[in-house]
């Protein structure tokens, strides 16, 4: 792998025996996993091209295990990660060797359901979906709906602000939370926000959603449930070219409409989709789009006659509308499939996901296939086409020397590219590992020593999920000075990676 | 930069900076002025962002606006309304809140202040629509946070530590601003003479249905000519907007009949939620943020009759006109889960109270690391908090 991580510490490495005795006088049984065999299922997540097996894994149970767990390695300087169902897609949960592996699996718990006041509190370690299939009998459920949502937990969800197909109507996993608790680094036990709206003071929450598990450890959320809409009904739409595709997206939001959901795939994705769960995709366009209304049924028909007199504008050259359930489903099942079905086109493939203003889509599209031809890999583009939020798949053999290196790198410029028109490297997956290297290319050094000094607000000692999200290590004393002498790096023995 | 020249562009918001921290002088980031009645009063110098005004970018199409702080809300809103689109957490002006006229709020105070109208239950609040900035920190550096995309996560999220910061982390010099499309109809429903426990359950009731109420109101009885009104705003396209409304005559039965109130009626009681004209311009005033199902513990005799108070937010927001002890009143709110700010108040009040509800200590000593990070020398706290 061609990632860097912090160089182990060798000295944690040799009290390894101590820590684990540490760790198992806090969390008694089979709740510390130490042995190289049962550590193996945690050594990657989503991301499964980077592998590092933990030092050591241990599950608590109780809020008070995490402040404990979470206190004595503050004060015995030793690195934590933070692991949910490990589902992340830029390796926010991927182990170090020097540190302590936290998992919150067994925090799985509904713990309350307000139906008056609209929200659940959950434990971390609920499933996305599981929120959902707690409140849908009386007509609710959780709006954003990340394609793991019946893996991810809500904890991983509020660590990576975890979007969805349904995000430009009801909004990433930040617009949803209410409020948490949260361990911090030195055991400290903090709440924050609550079942109100909005907070009283600094919005804390708004900082803590997204922060990639480097602020602190979530044991608790608080997310808002809404009414389930009355109807759901989709369009599917296949255009001759990229270009009116788009359109079609700009003049449908002209027009007034936020659909619940509008996806599009390119030529590769389509094909590849169809021969994976052939439901009847056109087969002879360039660009497909999945326009979803939701909504009581006299909106959603209205809206369907609205958004088809659009497509038909922009020279849409087969519509069909959802006139069942069934079929509604049937029109997703192609796009809600398409990593897997593109999965069989190569043995490998490595999904990336820029956001870019909508309408520099087509000349975007057009330099990657240049991009494609240069690296001489394919690639497949499924693409959130209301908020802008890219997912081109590379395709490519790990197998074969090289390939990986050079999927990577035709990663890095589409990312590059992301940034150059406007947008920038994530629109929902994180900075983890994967796009940490790329940081400068969205920020310049002074923006990120200023996000890096907000880290050190909640984790002055970096001892919570290093390696992450920031391409340097800073030294918050370092951070802390307030005249920098340009030009001069300070601490040159730190690692720069 | 001499202390008593405006700042036209970023670079001298910088050096006002460096100039002040140099001479160790505290400076009071300044907009329009129109909440300068929330807080201590400080002898700070100001920072005005006035100079810093106009659209730098707006594309309807991609539902972003950049903008500089300065420029005047009201002519945010044209610009938007013009292509069809809206602020969705519909701002307010505050000054009509203290005794002065509308006008004079700028985008870059709504959003430091974190102004959220009646349809923040709805469409989300002023958090959730910054989608970027660029700005001055307190060591007098320039960066910038956020993108100006509506779909991002890469890096922290500061825009949400900007929205509330009340000029106390940084200067913002840009800001960028999600905008949606305007709805295409807008319909009031009301429910006559509910008190306030059956009417805060007509409004979950409501809020928790198909209807997809965007904004959700209460007005007591001692404001609205003897007979108290519960408002329920729907709005969307013309069809939806129909059948939704068909909806809540069954739904809210119970609760009486639901009437079509005269449409100037019921936008003037809209109105009236922001500039709190039914409350008077005298007194203390709170803005207290409860769970909806907690705001009649707030208001509780005697506290019920010796007020007078607006419910918004289906109950979760209470606008409240009281000469209580400040304490009691925060005690109170406390135990229903909720906070207090105090928004209007004497001299001497303003001097005493604190405007934001003291939060727990742990919370407070987080709030205080991560102002020093933005601002290690405190330049921007001038005493106001």
């Amino acid at each position: 792998m061609s990632l860097t991580m912090p160089e182990p510490d060798q000295a944690t490495l040799s009290r390894r025996a101590e820590i684990v005795a540490a760790l198992r006088a806090i969390v008694p049984g089979e709740g510390v996993i130490a042995d190289e065999e049962s550590l193996r299922p945690y050594e990657s997540d989503g991301l499964t091209a980077y592998r590092q097996p933990p030092m050591v894994v241990v599950l608590p149970e109780t809020t008070e295990q995490v402040s404990r767990i979470l206190a004595w390695c503050h004060a015995n300087k030793v690195k934590v990660v933070p692991r949910g169902a490990g589902t992340s897609l830029s390796g926010g949960a991927l182990p170090l060797a020097d540190a302590v592996l936290l998992g919150l699996g067994k925090f799985k718990r509904v713990l309350e359901i307000d139906y008056h006041d609209r929200l659940a509190i959950v434990q971390p370690g609920v499933t996305n979906l599981a929120i959902t299939r707690a409140v849908e009998e009386r007509g609710f459920y959780y709006a954003p709906d990340p394609s793991s949502q019946i893996a991810c937990s809500i904890g991983g969800n509020v660590a990576e602000n975890s979007g969805g197909v349904h995000c430009l109507k009801y909004g990433l996993t930040t617009n949803n939370v209410l409020g948490c608790e949260i361990v911090m680094m030195d055991g400290e036990v903090l709440r924050i926000g609550g079942r109100h709206l909005d907070p009283g003071g600094l919005d804390l929450l708004g900082v803590i959603v997204g922060s990639e598990g480097l602020l602190g450890v979530v044991t608790e959320v608080t997310v808002r449930i809404l009414p389930k809409p009355q109807t759901a009904r989709a369009l599917l739409i296949g255009f001759p070219d990229v270009e009116s595709a788009g359109q079609c997206v700009a003049d449908t939001i002209a027009e007034g409409i936020i659909p619940a959901g509008m996806e599009m795939m390119d030529r590769p994705a389509i094909h590849a989709a169809e021969a994976f769960v052939n439901v009847g995709y056109p087969l002879d366009v360039e660009a497909l789009l999945i326009v979803e209304l939701d909504g009581p049924e006299a909106e959603c028909s209205h809206l369907l006659g609205e958004v088809e007199a659009v497509a038909r504008r922009n020279g849409a050259v087969s519509i069909r509308t959802s006139r069942s359930e069934e079929e509604r489903l049937a029109f997703w099942a192609g796009r809600k499939a398409a990593f897997p079905a593109v999965g069989r086109l190569a043995p490998d493939y490595y999904c990336m996901d820029g956001t870019i203003p909508r309408r520099r889509l087509p000349e975007v599209l057009e330099q990657m296939a240049a991009l494609s031809e240069k690296y001489g890999l394919g690639v497949a583009n499924v693409f959130h086409a209301g908020d802008g939020n890219l997912h081109p798949l590379i395709l490519y053999d790990a197998n074969k020397p090289g390939e990986l290196h050079r999927a990577e790198e035709f990663g890095n410029d589409i990312l590059r590219l992301c940034v150059a028109v406007g947008g920038v490297l994530t629109g929902e997956h994180g900075v983890g590992v994967e796009k940490r290297d790329l940081m400068p290319v969205m920020f310049t050094d002074t923006d990120l020593k200023q996000q890096q000094r907000v880290k050190c607000a909640f984790d002055p000692e970096l001892l919570l999920n290093p390696g992450k999200v920031f391409p340097q290590l800073h030294r918050c004393a370092e951070l802390g000075r307030m005249h920098v002498h340009h030009g001069q790096v300070p601490f040159p023995d730190l690692p720069r990676f | 930069m001499a202390a008593n020249v405006i700042p036209t562009c970023e670079s001298d918001v910088a050096d006002a900076v460096a100039d002040a921290l140099r001479g160790s002088v505290k400076l009071a980031i300044t907009g329009g002025g129109s909440k300068t009645g929330f807080g201590r009063t400080v002898d700070a110098r100001a920072l005005p962002m006035a100079g810093l005004a106009g659209i730098v970018d707006y594309d309807p199409a991609e539902l972003v606006l950049t903008v500089k702080p300065g420029t005047l809300l009201a002519e945010v809103e044209a610009l938007v309304a013009a292509s069809g689109q809206m602020l969705a957490f519909e701002p307010f002006d505050h000054g009509p809140i203290y005794g002065a006229s509308s006008g004079q709020a700028t985008i870059g105070g709504v959003m430091a202040a974190g102004v959220s109208g009646s349809q923040r239950i709805s469409a989300s609040a002023a958090r959730d629509h910054l989608l970027g900035f660029r700005a001055v920190s307190g060591r007098g550096e320039i960066f910038a946070a956020g993108a100006k995309v509506v779909k991002n996560v890469t890096g922290y999220d500061l825009p949400k530590l900007a929205v509330g910061s009340w000029g106390r982390l940084f200067a913002m010099t840009e800001l960028t601003i999600k905008v949606l499309p305007r709805p295409r109809e807008n319909a009031t429903r009301m429910l006559i003479g509910l008190d306030e426990e059956r009417a805060v359950a007509a409004m979950a009731r409501a809020m928790g249905s198909q209807a997809e109420v965007a904004a959700a109101a209460y007005i007591p009885a001692s404001l609205h000519n003897g007979e108290s009104a519960t408002l329920l705003r729907i709005q969307g396209f013309g069809p939806s907007v129909a059948a939704r409304c068909a909806m809540l005559g069954p739904l809210l039965a119970d609760f009486g009949t639901v009437r079509i109130p005269d449409a100037g009626a019921a936008d003037a009681r809209w109105t009236d939620l922001h500039t709190l004209a039914s409350l008077g311009t005298e007194g203390m005033l709170w803005r207290i943020h409860v769970p909806p199902s907690r705001a009649c513990e707030v208001l509780t005799p005697p506290r019920r009759e010796q007020s007078r108070f607006l419910l918004d937010w289906a109950g979760g927001l209470i606008w409240l006109v009281s000469d209580e002890e400040p304490a009691a009143l925060r005690t109170a709110v406390a135990e229903a889960g909720g906070h207090a700010a105090l928004v209007r108040g004497s001299e001497d009040h303003r001097a005493n109270v604190p405007a934001f509800h003291p939060p727990a200590p742990g919370v407070a000593a987080l709030e205080e690391r991560v102002r020093r990070a933005f601002d290690p020398a405190g330049v921007f706290e001038t005493g106001r908090f």
